[in-house]
Parts: C-alpha cells; sequence; structure tokens
C-alpha cells in the first residue's frame, strides 16, 4: 500500500514536472491578485499593512480553487482514474497521493513566495514568518477539501469557475484563521499559540476525513 | 388605520419585509402550480401521440402488447 | 414491519400521498402564519410602544432563518437517506429542499437587513449570525449549481448529496470561526439565547409564526415534489394514467 502511494506520488510529481508552466502559471496568478490590490485601493503603507493578510489569503484561496482542476482532469481523460477505481489499493491511498502531489506543485510554491507579497505590503520580517507558517499549515487544507470540490465535478463544463463556488464556503474557516494568525502577528502582544493550534486541528481533520470523502466521491462522478 | 400603516415612522421596513414574504410565499405555490399543470398537459400530449403511434395499420398488431 | 418503511419510498405511492397532504398542510400554514402575525401585531400593544414598531419584522425575520437552518438539515437528511437505501424518492425530495431552503434564506437575509437598519443602525452588519446566512445561501445555490451541471440524474443525485453533508459538516467551524475570529478572546464565545428574554406574546406570536412557516415549506416542498416526479418518471405507465383532475 505504502510502494502504490509512493509510486503514484513520483509519477504525479514526474509528469507535472514535464509541464512545469503549469506551476508557474499558478505563481503568477497569485502575485498578479496580490499586486493589483494595491492598484484599486492605495498605496499608503498603513493601508496595505492593514489590508495584508486578507489579500494573501484570498489570492492563496483563488489561486488554490483555479488549480483544483488539474488533481484528477488529465487521469480522467485518458482513462487511468478509471484503472485507479479498479485496483485493488485502497482508493484513499491513491487519492492521498494525488492531492499531496497537487499540494506541492500548487500550494507549497505560494508558500515559498509569500515573502515577495509580504514585501509589496510592507510586512516586517517577524510577520512574513508567521505568514508563511500559516499558509504551510492551510495551503494543504486548501488542497484536500478542495479535492472533494475536484472530484465532485469532474469532466463538467465550467470546471474552475463551478469548483469555486462549491468549495470557498468551506474554505471561510482557514480564512479566517489564516488571516487572523497574520493580523495578530502583527499587534505583537498577542498570542499566536491559539491560531496554531486551530489550523492544526483542521488540517489533522482534514487529513482524516478529506481522502475519504474525496474517494467516495470519485466512485460517483466516475461510474 | 393610518397609523397601523405609519407603524409608529417604520412602515417602510415593516411593510417591506412583510411584503416580499407574502410576494414570495404566494410566487412560490402559483409557480410550481403553473409548472405542475404544463406538465399534466406534456405528459398527456405525449400520451395521445403514443396511442396514434400505436393505431396505425403498420402497428396494428403490436397495440395488444402495448396495453400490458 | 420493515415492508412499510419503504412503501412510499417509489415514486407511483409517493405522489398520491403528496397530493393529498399540500392542500391540509397549505390551510395551516395560511391559518398558523396569519394567526401568529395577528397576535404579533395587535396583542401586543403594551410591548411595542411606537418607538419599537420595527420589532414586528422579528416574526418574520426569526421564521425564515430558522426555515433556512433546518431545512438544510432536513436536505442533508434525505440526501443520507438516498446514499444509504439508493431509493429515488429520497433524492427528489433533497432536491426539493434545496430550493426552498434558499429562498428562505434569501428572505431571511432580506428581512434581516431591514431588522439591522431599524435596530442597530446599518443595512448589513457581519455578524456571526447574519453572515452564517449568507455562506448558507452559498452553499444552498452550490448544491442546486451542481445538481443542474452534472446531466446523468443518477450521479447528479448522489454528487449533490456527497456535498450537501460536507457542507453541513463545515457550517458549525463556519459559524464558530466568524463568532470568535480571535480565539485569544473566546473563553466564554456563547452567545446567550435571547429566547429566554423575550416577552411571552411576542414569543408565542413568534412560534405559531414559525409554525406557520414549516407548515408552508412541507406544503410548496411536497409540490415540487410531485414535479420532480412528473419530470423523471414521465415515461412510465402509472404518470400515463394518473387522474387529471389535479
Amino acid at each position: 500500500m505504502f510502494d502504490s502511494f509512493v509510486a503514484l506520488l513520483k509519477r504525479d510529481l514526474l509528469l507535472a514536472m514535464r509541464r512545469r508552466s503549469d506551476i508557474f502559471t499558478v505563481l503568477f496568478f497569485f502575485i498578479i491578485v496580490v499586486s493589483i490590490f494595491p492598484l484599486g485601493i492605495s498605496f499608503e503603507q498603513a493601508v496595505l499593512q492593514k489590508i495584508a493578510p486578507g489579500v494573501v489569503w484570498v489570492a492563496a484561496l483563488l489561486a488554490s480553487t483555479l488549480a483544483l482542476e488539474r488533481i484528477f482532469a488529465n487521469d480522467y481523460a485518458d482513462g487511468t482514474l478509471e484503472q485507479m477505481l479498479l485496483t485493488p489499493q485502497p482508493l484513499w491511498v491513491l487519492v492521498f497521493a494525488k492531492t499531496l502531489a497537487h499540494w506541492l506543485l500548487t500550494g507549497l510554491p505560494l508558500v515559498l513566495i509569500a515573502p515577495l507579497a509580504g514585501l509589496q505590503y510592507h510586512l516586517s520580517a517577524s510577520t512574513i514568518g508567521t505568514m508563511m507558517l500559516v499558509l504551510l499549515i492551510g495551503t494543504p487544507i486548501l488542497s484536500m477539501v478542495g479535492a472533494i470540490g475536484a472530484a465532485l465535478t469532474l469532466g463538467l463544463r465550467g470546471g474552475g469557475i463551478l469548483i469555486s463556488l462549491l468549495v470557498l464556503p468551506l474554505y471561510v474557516p482557514v480564512l479566517v484563521y489564516g488571516s487572523g494568525a497574520i493580523e495578530a502577528a502583527m499587534q505583537g502582544d498577542v498570542s499566536l499559540q491559539p491560531y496554531y493550534l486551530l489550523l492544526s486541528a483542521f488540517l489533522l481533520l482534514a487529513l482524516v476525513f478529506t481522502p475519504w470523502a474525496t474517494a467516495a466521491s470519485l466512485r460517483i462522478s466516475v461510474e | 388605520m393610518s397609523e397601523f400603516f405609519a407603524m409608529g415612522g417604520y412602515g417602510f421596513y415593516v411593510w417591506s419585509s412583510m411584503g416580499m414574504v407574502l410576494f414570495l410565499m404566494l410566487l412560490e405555490p402559483i409557480v410550481l402550480k403553473v409548472q405542475h399543470g404544463r406538465l399534466i398537459k406534456y405528459i398527456q400530449r405525449q400520451k395521445r401521440r403514443q396511442a396514434a403511434r400505436s393505431n396505425t395499420p403498420a402497428s396494428a398488431s403490436t397495440a395488444g402488447q402495448n396495453e400490458s | 414491519m420493515a415492508m412499510n418503511w419503504f412503501k412510499y419510498s417509489s415514486p407511483s405511492t409517493f405522489y398520491p400521498l403528496a397530493s393529498k397532504m399540500i392542500p391540509v398542510f397549505m390551510t395551516l400554514a395560511i391559518l398558523l402564519t396569519l394567526g401568529g402575525l395577528y397576535w404579533g401585531f395587535f396583542e401586543t400593544p403594551e410591548v411595542l410602544s411606537d418607538q419599537k414598531q420595527y420589532y414586528k419584522i422579528i416574526y418574520v425575520h426569526v421564521a425564515s432563518a430558522w426555515m433556512a437552518m433546518w431545512l438544510y438539515v432536513v436536505m442533508v437528511g434525505w440526501a443520507v437517506l438516498g446514499l444509504i437505501f439508493n431509493t429515488r424518492m429520497s433524492y427528489i425530495v433533497a432536491s426539493a429542499t434545496a430550493v426552498t431552503g434558499a429562498i428562505m434564506t434569501a428572505l431571511s437575509l432580506w428581512t434581516g437587513a431591514f431588522w439591522g437598519q431599524t435596530s442597530w443602525g446599518t443595512w448589513w452588519d457581519w455578524d456571526p449570525r447574519m453572515t452564517t446566512q449568507l455562506i448558507l445561501l452559498f452553499l444552498y445555490i452550490g448544491y442546486i449549481a451542481l445538481q443542474s451541471a452534472i446531466e446523468d440524474t443518477r450521479r447528479s443525485d448522489r454528487a449533490s448529496a456527497v456535498l450537501a453533508i460536507v457542507g453541513l459538516a463545515i457550517v458549525p467551524v463556519i459559524y464558530y470561526s466568524i463568532n470568535c475570529p480571535n480565539p485569544n478572546e473566546c473563553a466564554s464565545l456563547h452567545q446567550e439565547s435571547s429566547l429566554k428574554r423575550i416577552e411571552s406574546n411576542i414569543l408565542i406570536a413568534m412560534m405559531v409564526t414559525v409554525a406557520g412557516f414549516w407548515m408552508y415549506c412541507f406544503a410548496v416542498i411536497l409540490m415540487r415534489v410531485r414535479n420532480i416526479i412528473l419530470q423523471r418518471e414521465s415515461h412510465t405507465q402509472w404518470v400515463e394514467r394518473l387522474e387529471v383532475s389535479k
């Protein structure tokens, strides 16, 4: 079981590496969204610092939902997905491998490029540190919960927008605490521990429940 | 009577709320009733077309089977 | 006894039952809703002085908000039944409930805006309850959108069922997170239920109106269920043999 997990993970990463542009489009989308807000709102440092947590997180949410289609779309199109459903391996293991690959390719790069957004919004180094950590815990949740949406909307027209419609309401708790943590970090004298604990709790819950829900959704979509 | 409509100065708010409630709670059943009527008519038309088709000489022999 | 549970799980038996129950529920709905509102408008002069006449909005606001929430739970209940027993009727009732639920949510947001403007001075305030109602509307719309995006009936029923269940699981977390965005200050977050502090006449009027809304929702959902049955089962013989009276 572990072998098939690793094999599938390696395969997905390898396939994605052959089309590296996919990774960069997500990154650039994030950067563009983050860059557009100041143009539409204000260039003042104080204002930017105030809106930074929300803007960074909303940009991360949007970038994440737009990339979700890709988790299963290619495999569904060429029939590989059906084969995966027929293997004796538990489906949730395979789903977990694919979701992990997806996060490594779209979520993790966001974490790494976040300091750039931090600079644009005049955030201090420690705040940027909090931001990276919070994104590190939060983006896997986005990938995992989003995978359910991707599985339900397999092969449908309206793809990315439909997934966003279904999945964005479910992201609200992560958004609230993720941006709340960054805001608290800027205040300086507030304890960040409850935020980290809550987000980690969400992550654990997602790890336990979402692969199974995604697997069930895949079976529904592919039969 | 006019006091009732004025609602102590809040008439606009109270009646806008009540009005929307009344509007939607009338609209929904009416729309559903109309849709129901249309569906029934559609089904009856289908039934008549089916009957007409099975009454042509070519399929007269299978007309009996259709009844079962 | 096990047989009887599934007696009405077939569209052909449910349809006549629904037809019989709709007028009953509609009548009850009209009586209870008008009765409740009458009580609320005319039996409470001592409590609602001129400065507080706007309070009368609360009857329909609370009724629609509660219906919005309960109908979602009802919808998920039918979705779960459908997934477990694989009965077509369960999914049909779930779909019918979704539309009425969305309408109730929209109504609660509308009346809530008027309530907010009169009692707090603002049309919208990101308070936990109204914001959760807004998210609930998004969840309903997501359900309806997913259903209409999938052409195959079986797949669309089951996919939207899963979506509804996932939504229900997350709604409490959403409410908690909006209610308590700063965990450091949330030791005693629970908003004391304000039901205990309401004057009894107003409470009675409110409860009766809520009951009226329940009856209305039953009636309207059953109407929609009948229509969905007609759409899905139009090629069956029992439908073709339907008496044309209704």
